[in-house]
């Protein structure tokens, strides 16, 4: 069943696993999550869950989202997110990420990722550059837009310069390598999308389920 | 930066203060062949310590049969299974990569000789 979490980027660093080697972990601050709805197909046509999750001083809250977590009877979190899932949950009830995750499971962690501003296709599509010297003038150019007369047009998904990073990004397949309900960690192995401190969504791995 | 240290002082082996740039240090290195694990040394002189945490290593470099062997080995891994000092060496510097460049009596670390005396 596809199982969820809520959680902070709190960064990287390397473990050594049973054999010895070194492996690239990112650790992350995970939970606890409130359930604030709980969706079901009779009154809402799908099944889901609404969660809760992290600290956030009481005057922050807008007035329509402190009216859910007063319905709910549960002190208001800064973050709230969907997940669709079988399971159902009673409102209020708190889920840990032990509760969720074991070591070993493969899990796709979604994120904002880092903003690089208006980048160029060298940066952004990893496209070669031209010749820097030798009076080429063709440095970090876009190139050619593509065929002439015949099309008379520019096609779309064109490779171009644009905005990079700040957008949505799922990792798929991490394996994740602790899980503490206690102190609200879990590490996975390789990167993670965002910043420090960004939140990220866990969930079982669409490829495993 | 706290969670972080949390983890990763699960694995610290507490390890190895006492051996600094310069020493000249038995490695003594936990090798698996097959299912029988065996241990080899891995001995030359200290010539950089990196890093911080778990990831801290070792860069270790001796000559064998003429020919200049380095190591990078992470001393927090638990393949190593102890660090054997033979000798302190006296150094100047926090990374001795100068060695590489030189042979013979040049390339040689002097002893650090404790309270002169010895």
């Amino acid at each position: 069943m596809a199982k969820f979490m809520l959680g902070r980027k709190a960064g990287m660093t390397q473990l050594f696993d049973e054999n010895g080697l070194a492996i690239p972990a990112t650790v992350i601050d995970c939970g606890p999550v409130v359930v604030v709805q709980s969706k079901n197909l009779e009154t809402d046509g799908y099944q889901a869950v609404k969660v809760g999750y992290g600290a956030v001083r009481a005057k922050k809250v807008t007035r329509p989202l402190k009216g859910q977590y007063d319905k709910a009877g549960v002190e208001p979190r800064k973050f709230m997110r969907e997940f669709k899932t079988g399971e159902t949950f009673e409102t209020g009830q708190e889920i840990k990420v032990s509760d969720m995750f074991q070591a070993g499971d493969q899990v796709d962690i979604s994120g904002v990722s880092k903003g690089k501003g208006y980048a160029g296709t060298i940066k952004r599509y990893g496209q070669k550059g031209g010749p820097g010297s030798h009076g080429s003038m063709y440095h970090r150019r876009v190139g050619s837009m593509g065929p002439n007369t015949d099309p008379a047009r520019v096609f779309k998904g064109k490779k171009m310069p644009g905005q990079m990073g700040g957008a949505n990004v799922t990792v798929q397949n991490l394996k994740v390598v602790i899980s503490d309900g206690e102190r609200n960690i879990l590490v996975v192995r390789g990167a993670v999308p965002g910043p420090k401190g960004g939140l990220v969504e866990i969930s079982t791995s669409v490829k495993a389920r | 930066m706290n969670l972080i240290q949390a983890i990763e002082s699960e694995q610290l082996k507490n390890a190895y203060p006492d051996v600094s740039i310069g020493d000249y240090v038995k490695v003594h290195l936990k090798i698996k062949e097959g299912n029988r694990e065996r241990i080899q040394v891995f001995e030359g002189t200290v010539i950089a310590r990196k890093g911080g945490g778990l990831s801290e290593t070792l860069t270790v470099r001796r000559l064998s049969y003429g020919v200049g062997v380095e190591r990078i080995l992470p001393i927090h891994s638990p393949k190593i299974e102890r660090i054997e000092i033979v000798r302190k060496g006296r150094v100047r510097r926090a990374k001795l990569y100068y060695l590489r460049d030189r042979v013979g009596k040049a390339a040689k670390v002097r002893e650090k000789l404790a309270n002169k005396s010895r």
